[in-house]
């Protein structure tokens, strides 16, 4: 078998080509985003004490029957700060009810800053220790999650979403679930 | 003045030292001796989400330290390796495995260095056995064929064209 000089030289240059193109893809990836394996699945279960007022227990039971975003958030967080104004202007203009999960924060530090910046949840769960975080897969706040009306997570959002990712991917799938909760 | 601040780098550098050796993790008691080696085993091979780069029992995260609270608590209560993995992948996916699984969409991940291995061997095969067919089998053109013959009739033809001069 003899190879032209076409090939001879051709095949080399692809295959690096092929192998430069593999890694350079890889390049452009943000190794920090870890697809979650709880989408899709139902939304693990909580209760915990409310962060306004500790006496009340709040969790997953208050989310089922209609769509709803789950964002976990801490004051010592500053990208969350970044992301809030958008969930103010979210709790402001859209339908969909915010629900927090205040992560490893000290109550106070946590009233402060809502006080300061403006509250955009329904209510705020206070997980001090850390559990909740742990059974819903949390290692970078702020995460939000899209939760749908039979209480399943459908999509999970690391990092602060900005209006981009408001934009392009948030809103098209809120506007899927409630055509999917019209649909009986 | 020098020796005293001599003596205060010296601090700092084995300061230093210090907070980078293991043996930062949290000491922790267990009932068994199993126990306590399948715990070191576990946060050995489990990966920090936080620092990605790092398992559990390397990493200064804040979770890092909740998940090995965790695995000790499962470890303590009898939980086996398994489960224990089971947990984890459950919520941070395959990603916190430095070992991860063999499964169909995995095969790849496995199979290639060995796929990339005999593919090179293999040209590298093809290649040399072509070279030494190339060097066993020289195209005799019908000049050098006819010098040669003249040559071993011992009356050497005008060898002004072509040889060495």
């Amino acid at each position: 078998m003899r190879l032209g000089p076409h090939l001879r030289y051709g095949l080399p240059l692809l295959v690096f080509a092929a192998l430069a193109a593999l890694l350079w893809q890889g390049l452009g990836r943000d190794p920090r985003l870890v697809p979650s394996p709880l989408v899709g699945k139902p939304a693990p279960a909580f209760s915990l004490p409310s962060l306004r007022e500790p006496s009340r227990v709040v969790g997953t039971d208050d989310l089922r029957g209609r769509v709803a975003l789950l964002n976990v958030w801490a004051s010592w967080c500053t990208a969350c700060r970044q992301e809030h104004p958008l969930l103010m202007r979210v709790a402001r203009e859209e339908k969909v009810p915010i629900y927090g999960l205040n992560y490893k924060d000290r109550r106070e530090d946590a009233l402060r800053w809502l006080d300061g910046l403006g509250d955009p949840y329904v209510w705020s769960a206070h997980d001090l220790e850390g559990r909740v975080g742990i059974d819903w897969g949390v290692y970078g706040v702020p995460e939000t999650f899209v939760i749908d009306r039979r209480g399943v997570i459908r999509y999970k959002h690391i990092g602060p979403i900005d209006e981009r990712a408001w934009r392009e991917r948030i809103a098209p799938l809120l506007a899927e679930l409630r055509r999917e909760e019209a649909a009986p | 003045m020098r020796r005293p601040r001599r003596g205060a780098a010296l601090a700092a550098v084995a300061l230093f030292w210090a907070g980078a050796l293991p043996g930062a993790i949290e000491p922790r008691d267990f009932p068994t001796a199993e126990q306590d080696a399948l715990y070191h085993e576990l946060i050995e091979e489990l990966r920090c989400l936080v620092c990605q780069n790092q398992n559990l029992a390397e990493s200064n995260a804040p979770l890092a330290k909740d998940l090995r609270d965790e695995i000790a608590a499962m470890v303590t209560a009898g939980k086996g390796r398994e489960e224990v993995v089971a947990f984890l992948v459950a919520r941070y996916g395959d990603f916190v495995l430095y070992r991860p699984p063999l499964r169909p969409d995995t095969w790849l991940l496995w199979a290639g260095p060995f796929v990339l291995l005999v593919a090179g061997i293999g040209a590298l095969a093809l290649v040399l056995r072509r070279r030494s067919t190339a060097a066993g089998a020289p195209a005799p053109d019908p000049g050098s064929l006819e010098r040669a013959r003249a040559l071993l009739r011992g009356s050497a033809p005008d060898t002004t064209e072509g040889g060495p001069r």
